[in-house]
């Protein structure tokens, strides 16, 4: 029992924590891109990407589990490093396309709250456009940890992707929110709790963890 | 070479010719000829949207003309042509709020030399720290200063790179009298201590007179006339410089 839910909390982990890694090097580029370039169709790419961040979990995960079907698009490739339906790497790349549209959307207003004299300074220094780029994100870091907290807190929490593409497998594609919808319907509600609360406490370490990163700038 | 009232000036270090800007079919800026020397300080004076934050951009490389070009060093800026990054290096600025970064005071001078990879920066941002008077707030995070404290680590950080061009867009605009003036010697001891050339832009004619060697009246985004600094307030050629001068002038 201990270490059946050893492995639910680490798989949580696993799947979670490489889909936040996934999503923060994707969203936070594409949040910067977004925040600080001026180019055609950033109203309609930006009105896509807030779509993207409200977007249903459970369809996005239909999505990928059309997608990776064997007679699905992708599934029918047969390439080696895709991942194949119900196993974890199905989970992250279900959860990294359900959180990154988050993370880049926050990163964007954040940066885009930084004062725009600032990076105008920062190149009158000598500083290249990638140099400015980082300033500028360096300076919007309270908001740019709150883009990742975002997205952590709709990874920890989602269940509807998950039990499509991961299939809710004992000892392989099982976490902690799937565990907890089976042990209710099972009328474990005893364990269901106790699996809650576990959820609940990695949130709010991971949450407290993050907070750190915004460092001095948090308590001004 | 050029002589102007006995102060020997050395090469242009900035050639201007033929510069036009528009912003929305708005020309805001057009100016035939201009040269600015190697050393000297330059104060461009006119009132509030005549063009002269827009002319310091270009001298700091950071928007394109639209039509004709900038030399700095040897090397062209005009539409289309960038300015090396080793050339931009060498000309820095201070805007008329200090916009800090959210760091300590010596992580904001430190800035510049780690953006050129440095290694010395430890002497150099002690020393510049020392002119500009504020080693003792050194660890302090810099957004808690004052106005006056602010700019002057702002002017630090733009000096500690020693560039060969410090442009100044309204510098003490925002600050009372004695910070005005503790400014206004630093700039004097730049200048001085480490032959910078120092283009000042301002709408304050009382420091231009105080500040410069040569003084140019921009209106409406052309310049009106240039002279040293003596000629310009004691015998201007046009009847506007005058009026701007004496504070007649209607916009």
């Amino acid at each position: 029992m201990i270490s059946e839910l050893q492995d639910i909390i680490f798989l949580s982990l696993r799947v979670s924590g490489t889909a936040l890694l996934c999503s923060t090097a994707i969203g936070i580029p594409l949040g910067m891109f977004f925040g600080l370039k001026r180019f055609i169709g950033r109203r309609l790419l930006t009105a896509l990407l807030f779509t993207g961040m409200g977007f249903p979990p459970v369809v996005v995960g239909l999505f990928v589990y059309l997608l990776l079907s064997r007679s699905g698009p992708l599934g029918q490739l047969d390439w080696a490093w895709l991942p194949s339906l119900f196993t974890p790497s199905a989970m992250i790349l279900a959860q990294t396309i359900i959180a990154f549209p988050l993370v880049a959307g926050f990163t964007m207003a954040a940066v885009m709250g930084v004062d725009p004299q600032i990076r105008q300074q920062v190149l009158a220094l000598g500083a290249t456009s990638r140099q400015a780029a980082v300033t500028v994100l360096l300076e919007a870091k309270v908001g740019v940890v709150v883009a990742i907290i975002a997205g952590f807190g709709r990874l920890i929490a989602e269940v509807g992707a998950v039990m499509l593409v991961g299939g809710n497998i004992e000892g392989r594609t099982r976490v902690l929110t799937t565990a907890i919808v089976l042990e209710t319907r099972q009328g474990n509600f005893d364990l269901a709790i106790a699996l809650g609360a576990v959820l609940l406490t990695i949130t709010f370490l991971t949450n407290f963890a993050l907070i750190r990163l915004q460092g001095r700038s948090f308590d001004q | 070479m050029r002589i102007i009232e006995g102060s020997i000036l050395g090469d242009p270090i900035y050639q201007v010719s033929n510069l036009t800007k528009t912003y929305e079919h708005n020309r805001v800026l057009e100016i035939q000829k201009l040269e600015i020397f190697k050393g000297e300080i330059f104060t461009l004076v006119g009132p509030s949207g005549a063009g002269k934050s827009t002319f310091l951009r270009l001298l700091n490389f950071l928007e394109f003309p639209n039509t004709g070009k900038v030399n700095f060093a040897g090397s062209v800026f005009e539409q289309g042509q960038e300015m090396p990054l080793h050339l931009r290096r060498r000309v820095t600025m201070v805007f008329q709020r200090p916009m800090l970064l959210d760091r300590s005071v010596w992580d904001n001078v430190t800035f510049g030399l780690r953006l050129r990879g440095e290694k010395d920066a430890h002497r150099k941002v002690t020393a510049s720290l020392e002119e500009v008077g504020l080693t003792h707030l050194a660890k302090k995070r810099a957004r808690t200063l004052s106005g006056g404290e602010a700019q002057r680590v702002s002017l630090a950080r733009a000096m500690v790179v020693e560039p060969d061009v410090l442009l100044l867009d309204e510098p003490t605009a925002n600050l009372d009298p004695y910070n005005v003036s503790l400014i206004e010697d630093i700039v004097r001891k730049i200048n001085e201590h480490h032959q910078t050339t120092i283009v000042l832009v301002t709408h304050n004619v009382f420091q231009a007179k105080r500040l410069a060697e040569r003084v140019a009246l921009i209106l409406n985004g052309k310049i009106i006339e240039v002279a040293d600094v003596n000629k310009f307030f004691n015998n201007p050629e046009d009847e506007r410089t005058t009026a701007f001068i004496n504070g007649d002038m209607v916009y």
